[in-house]
């Protein structure tokens, strides 16, 4: 089976500083991955270069996805092309409708793909089938996008944006915190319905709990800008148990 | 003191010309604001009201003046539209500084009421007028003491007690000639008590050359009585425009008004609110949309002489490109005006590191029970909410569009016509996308 992404020997850094040090990591399609490590290893960094994120530079390496250079994209580019990041921390955007936040998305998306735009009836049914996958009340979707959003609510709608957008890759940067366990548990439903035999996720945690919902195929722990430790599930069972200290200082 | 000595010449050499198609009313108001002209001169950056605003140099262009009152082009009524969709109005013109009467008959207004050239009132309503024209703008810097000692035309609206103006009153400035040329014109709106009115105002060119508009707006609000004004300028970089809006309410009179710059040259508008008695209410709001060299300055000035009278502004700009906005707003809260609200709000984008703004939010409050705020920001547009929209597929400019959208739509959404309110958003959106030039369906501007 053909790679979805394939990540050589990537560096970057951030205002002159190296927080990506040789990154090798290869995505199948219909593949989960995990991506774990302690605090500061780099791991939303690294979701923020495949992302195209303006303040980090790639001074080393490549990254090939669905067969082309996915560096020479600009980020809506990539966007179209399939790869959704559900941040950390979602930007809230006084004064822009989620309507007509999604809508200008979804239009931007057919018009790259070379689609027509979505009729405003159409678009309003998608939306109504989307919300109701991560139990989006219909009142968020009138309001400002994340404008008052409660913590879960920010990140269930990052998911309901997922569902729109239907990505072939998802990154879900820390989805987890932040989140009761009733609402983690929607949000992992929501990912797990969206997920077809075609795409793969790359799921960024501190913690087994996501992972008990959200099965990883492989999970990788990032340390000091490297992967330094690749398993089966049963790594991150043991990261929860053991912490990190035994990757950072090998006997 | 050197554009001033034409200006003084021209007035002293032709005063016979100036006076004789004008009524007593307005020329008796000139050799008193001539005196302060000439003894002042134009504001120059070294007065404080101006110092962030040349208007000195506009004056340096030799502009012509239709003193004459020449004819000048085709009766506008017929040819030329600026509609508001889904909104029926009743379209007045002023080309140049000349009202246009629509020949032939018009839907009749509620009785009472005047709309109408303010010359040819100024005669057959001398005892009607005298009591209001140039009160206000008699206490004006010398560009309103210019305005007076030149004026020959404008627009008067008078509506009597209780009269309600259901249908929006729409005056079209036309600026329309192929030389350069300055136009001096006034407006002056007078509601009796509980009279109700909306009156939109908007400014349209077909100059290619340079124009400078001088424009004195005096409004006297009765006893309960409401006045909504919209003012609209949607002109050409080379167009010029000095205006100044004087309001007089007495109690528990409403005053709304919204001023939104989408093109122009030069801007400057003064806008001086007094609260008379108590209950007034005066809501101001701007928006400002600039590119190119484009200046727009707004001045506010809102005294709150009695108790319990409210004012609010809103005032934001988007500045790009080399633009400067300029905002001074004061509040004034006189001993007397006890449980006053006052607020006022200045928002600025910069889009560029060229774009300037000046803002200077001021509050002197001489009464102990109060209830004031001021605040001004000065900002860019949001890298992250730039990302992350980027990130959904929204490709930049897009991005860039939506933010600018978002953050204007908080004026327009004050405007309580519906019909305008959306057309704004419309016109609004393609001055961002660079669509607008000048008006849509103005057929004048399509030759």
């Amino acid at each position: 089976m053909e790679n979805l992404i394939e990540i050589k020997n990537l560096h970057a850094s951030i205002d002159g500083k190296e927080i990506l040090k040789g990154i090798n990591l290869t995505v199948k399609p219909g593949e989960v991955h995990a991506i774990m490590g302690p605090n500061g290893s780099g791991k939303s960094t690294l979701s923020n270069v495949l992302v195209g994120h303006p303040a980090y530079t790639v001074t080393q390496g490549e990254v090939i996805y669905k067969g082309q250079d996915l560096l020479a994209l600009n980020p809506e580019e990539r966007s179209h092309a399939g790869i959704f990041l559900s941040f950390q921390y979602p930007v809230e955007i006084a004064g822009v409708s989620m309507t007509n936040f999604m809508r200008a998305a979804i239009n931007a998306k057919r018009q790259a793909l070379g689609e027509a735009a979505l009729s405003a009836g159409d678009f309003l049914k998608l939306m109504r089938e989307k919300r109701a996958l991560v139990n989006l009340d219909s009142k968020l979707a009138n309001r400002s996008v994340n404008e008052g959003f409660s913590g879960g609510e920010k990140k269930r709608n990052e998911i309901f944006q997922m569902a729109m957008l239907e990505p072939t890759l998802s990154i879900l940067d820390e989805t987890d915190s932040g989140l009761d366990i009733d609402a983690l548990r929607i949000v992992a439903e929501g990912v797990n319905k969206l997920k077809r035999p075609d795409t793969s996720t790359l799921v960024i945690t501190h913690y087994q709990r996501l992972l008990d919902y959200i099965k990883p195929d492989i999970v990788h722990v990032l340390y000091n800008g490297k992967i330094v430790k690749t398993a089966g599930p049963e790594l991150a069972l043991e990261l929860e148990e053991r912490g990190y200290d035994w990757i950072k200082n090998p006997q | 003191m050197k554009n001033e000595t034409e200006y003084i010449k021209l007035f002293e050499e032709n005063r016979n010309l100036i006076d004789s198609p004008c009524a007593a009313l307005l020329n008796a108001q000139r050799p008193a604001a001539f005196a302060k002209f000439a003894a002042q001169g134009f504001p120059t950056i070294k007065d404080e009201a101006y110092r962030n605003s040349n208007v000195e140099k506009l004056f340096a262009t030799n502009y012509g003046i239709n003193l004459g009152r020449i004819k000048m082009g085709d009766n506008p009524h017929e040819g030329f539209t600026c509609d508001v969709p889904n909104l029926a109005t009743r379209q007045e013109f002023i080309v140049n500084d000349c009202y246009q009467a629509e020949e032939g008959s018009r839907k009749s207004l509620p009785e009472g009421v005047l709309l109408g050239s303010l010359n040819t009132y100024a005669r057959s309503h001398e005892a009607l007028l005298a009591p209001y024209y140039n009160t206000l703008a008699c206490n004006g810097d010398s560009i309103a003491q210019f305005n007076t000692a030149f004026v020959q035309d404008g627009m008067l609206l008078y509506i009597p007690r209780n009269t309600e103006l259901t249908e929006t009153i729409q005056l079209v400035t036309l600026l329309r000639s192929n030389i350069e040329m300055m136009s001096n014109r006034r407006l002056l709106i007078i509601l009796e008590e509980g009279a109700k009115a909306n009156l939109l105002v908007c400014d349209h060119s077909s100059n290619e050359k340079a124009t400078l508009s001088t424009q004195i707006t005096e409004v006297f609000l009765g006893n309960n009585a409401s006045l909504n004004l919209f003012e609209l300028e949607e002109t050409g970089y080379a167009n010029n425009r000095l205006a100044h809006l004087f309001v007089q309410q007495k109690g528990s009179s409403t005053f709304n008004h919204s001023s939104i710059t989408l093109t122009g040259g030069f801007t400057r508008n003064g806008v001086y609110v007094s609260l008379e008695e108590e209950g007034a209410e005066a809501n101001l709001s701007g928006l400002a949309i600039c590119d190119k060299q484009q200046h727009t300055d707004n001045h506010t000035l809102v005294e709150h002489k009695a108790g319990r009278c409210t004012s609010n502004e809103l005032y934001k700009y988007i500045l790009d490109e080399q633009s400067t906005g300029v905002f001074a707003g004061k509040m004034h809260i006189y001993p007397d005006a006890q449980h006053t609200a006052s607020q006022q709000t200045n928002r600025n984008l910069c889009l560029t590191s060229c774009a300037k703004m000046y803002a200077q939010p001021q509050l002197e409050i001489y009464a102990d029970d109060v209830k004031c705020s001021h605040g001004s920001t000065v900002g860019q547009l949001d890298e992250s909410a730039l990302f992350y929209m980027q990130q959904r597929g929204i490709p930049k400019e897009e991005a860039r569009h939506l933010l600018m959208f978002a953050f204007a739509g908080e004026v327009i959404d004050n405007i309580c016509i519906d019909a305008l309110r959306d057309r704004l958003h419309i016109l609004v959106e393609k001055r961002f996308r660079g669509e607008l030039n000048r008006c849509k369906g103005c057929a004048l501007c399509k030759q």
